[in-house]
């Protein structure tokens, strides 16, 4: 239809709030936190609930709003909840639960400057804490990183895919820029809510009620104190996420087929050095880019296999180093990784880019 | 004669609720929790909802009741039980949803999920198992710990002018406008149950109604907790609980 197509102009939070509402969202559930409350202002201006039934609520704190995730995730039902850092650090609880648990459900992260109430402005200083898991004990969520308003609307109907299909919290890892900043996007198609039926199909294990006549009760639950029982959960836990490793990397790739040395960078981060990787090329500098668009699972092998050729990663990311550590691990230092951040809400420029790589080839040169 | 002999329909004056299962109870001998359990099962046998039913487990001894009562059950953080139940019943109207959860779980550590959750006027139950102590944990002081009693954390009694004072949950709740009914009520006698089995049914009933959020406090025993007898902890709690924790309806707004 034409009408699908319409190319239109809004933030990246914007378009968050009408994709939900496109895809089938069953559920939103929020608390204002800049720089992400758009998302909820613009889901009860548009009133999806009118529209497809989708229900929205403003909960009382960001605990309730993931723990409203749980249960609505729990009954078999596509529900998200965005936030900002610190309201995210609220929502480990609740997530740490639901991996236990199983629970599928999605989270969206604007991220702003930290530790503490730190800044409105952006930062991707939550990394660490994305793609550690971020709660207690051991497991993943699966960390989509978005670096365009265009992304931003495309990834919340994947991140209800691969949550559902791993029963797993799936985490869209944002940042101010990108949720802030206006571009151009065809917002996703109208796909409807899924019937009881749907559910009781795609979710037997589900705590619903549904056609408990003919099986037993479903219990959502992330507590067991046999320990035998619990190794054994933990066991198809890590089996499940080492499917994920196997099967849902993703990644893209610029000028990395002849580049002697690769920038490694996500989300905005990405956006920005593309601008240098395109002046380094135009100074007949063989630079390329990496931008992992799974966080969790990492593109380890990629960075490996570049790792062969290359004489240098330069690893540029809004905060004071994080992702370095898990590029410097798949290339095993065999070849000098360096790292590039601004801080306190600072987004850096590509000149200041383009410095940090001409100090990467100094230091590789003489090695 | 046989068993059946003995148990034919006509001879029949008690059966275990259909939906409550033969798994072997956890709970201490003398413990409300079982009593209540058997309440629940009965009633949603009674109003035909086990097809349209989830029940939110909390963290503290409840945190099995999924163990015995055959429905959907969800198992919450601690004191988030009312914030799943939100989603859940909103998420599916026609559901009858009911959290059960302790002081700690809902006084302590829930204590804003509840209050909004109530204040919403969400059209759900929760079911209060009251015993002012932290069970599972091993007997310490919980918000609704009363005056002077002895527990693990407070080993020479709650001074209320350095541990604050026994948090009146129910008072508090029938405040609320989102509030239907809310009820305090025990299990300590005959009449007492068939009395809460009343005001749970009256609870559900107004939740699938649509009327707002429901309320019933349950006054409890913890005999291990309060390191007493079965049979003296029910009188400890008629003489002590119940003061402070009178027993009747706060607010029901059918009436």
């Amino acid at each position: 239809m034409a009408e699908e197509k319409e190319i239109l102009l809004m933030k990246g939070n914007e378009a968050i709030a009408h994709a939900a509402m496109r895809v089938g969202c069953d559920g939103y559930f929020g608390y204002p936190i800049t720089p992400q409350s758009e998302i909820l202002e613009t889901l009860m201006e548009i009133e999806p609930w009118k529209q497809t039934g989708m229900v929205v609520l403003q909960a009382e704190s960001e605990v309730a709003s993931i723990n409203m995730l749980y249960g609505g995730g729990g009954s078999g039902k596509k529900v998200m909840t965005s936030s900002s850092s610190p309201g995210i650090a609220l929502m480990q609880e609740g997530i740490t639960y639901m991996a236990g648990a199983e629970v599928p459900a999605l989270i969206v992260n604007v991220q702003r400057g930290g530790p503490g109430l730190g800044t409105i402005q952006p930062s991707q200083g939550d990394y660490n804490q994305a793609t550690r898991g971020g709660g207690n004990g051991d497991y993943h969520t699966i960390v989509l990183a978005p670096n365009s308003v265009q992304e931003m609307a495309d990834f919340v109907d994947l991140g209800f895919e691969l949550a559902f299909r791993y029963r797993n919290p799936v985490l869209m890892l944002s940042d101010g820029v990108i949720g802030q900043m206006m571009e151009k996007v065809v917002l996703p198609p109208f796909k409807p809510r899924r019937t009881d039926e749907e559910i009781l199909r795609d979710c037997p294990w589900a705590a619903n009620g549904l056609n408990i006549q003919n099986r037993k009760p479903n219990v959502i639950s992330s507590v067991e104190l046999e320990s035998t029982v619990q190794e054994k959960h933990n066991l198809h836990l890590q089996a499940k996420y080492q499917e994920v490793r196997e099967k849902e990397v993703r990644y893209e790739t610029f000028f990395c087929d002849d580049a002697d040395y690769v920038i490694v960078a996500f989300g905005s981060a990405a956006r920005i050095s593309m601008k240098a990787v395109e002046s380094a090329r135009k100074r007949g500098e063989k630079v390329g880019l990496l931008r992992p668009i799974t966080l969790w699972p990492f593109p380890e092998k990629q960075i490996a296999e570049l790792t062969k050729r290359v004489k240098g990663f330069l690893v540029v990311e809004i905060n004071a180093g994080q992702m370095v550590v898990d590029v410097r691990l798949a290339s095993r230092m065999r070849v000098p990784v360096e790292q590039f951040g601004r801080l306190g809400g600072i987004v850096p420029d590509p000149a200041e880019i383009t410095e940090a790589l001409k100090h990467l080839m100094a230091e590789s040169e003489e090695v | 004669m046989t068993k059946q002999d003995i148990i034919c329909p006509e001879n029949l004056v008690y059966a275990k609720p259909r939906l409550m299962n033969d798994e072997t109870m956890h709970y201490c001998p003398g413990c409300s929790h079982g009593v209540v359990h058997k309440l629940i099962a009965e009633i949603i046998e009674e109003m035909n909802l086990t097809d349209r039913c989830v029940g939110i487990s909390p963290v503290g001894c409840g945190v099995f009741a999924y163990n015995y009562i055959d429905i959907d059950w969800q198992e919450a953080p601690h004191g988030r039980a009312p914030a799943l139940a939100t989603a859940v019943k909103r998420l599916w109207p026609n559901r009858m949803v009911f959290t059960y959860q302790g002081d700690g779980d809902l006084a302590g550590i829930g204590g804003n999920e509840t209050l909004h959750a109530l204040n919403r006027g969400e059209h759900i139950t929760i079911i209060f198992i009251d015993n002012g102590i932290y069970g599972m944990t091993g007997g310490q002081m919980s918000p609704t710990t009363l005056e002077g009693m002895v527990t693990a954390t407070c080993p020479t009694g709650r001074d209320v002018s350095t541990m604050g004072y026994p948090l009146k949950v129910a008072d508090l709740a029938a405040l609320l406008d989102g509030t239907s009914y809310v009820t305090r009520q025990s299990v300590d006698t005959m009449a007492a149950v068939k009395k809460a089995k009343r005001a749970i049914r009256k609870a559900f009933e107004y939740s699938m109604e649509g009327r707002g959020s429901n309320l019933v406090e349950i006054v409890s025993t913890c005999s291990t907790g309060w390191k007493m007898s079965a049979e003296k902890a029910n009188e400890w709690m008629r003489e002590h609980m119940f003061k402070q924790y009178p027993l009747g309806d706060l607010k029901d707004t059918g009436k």
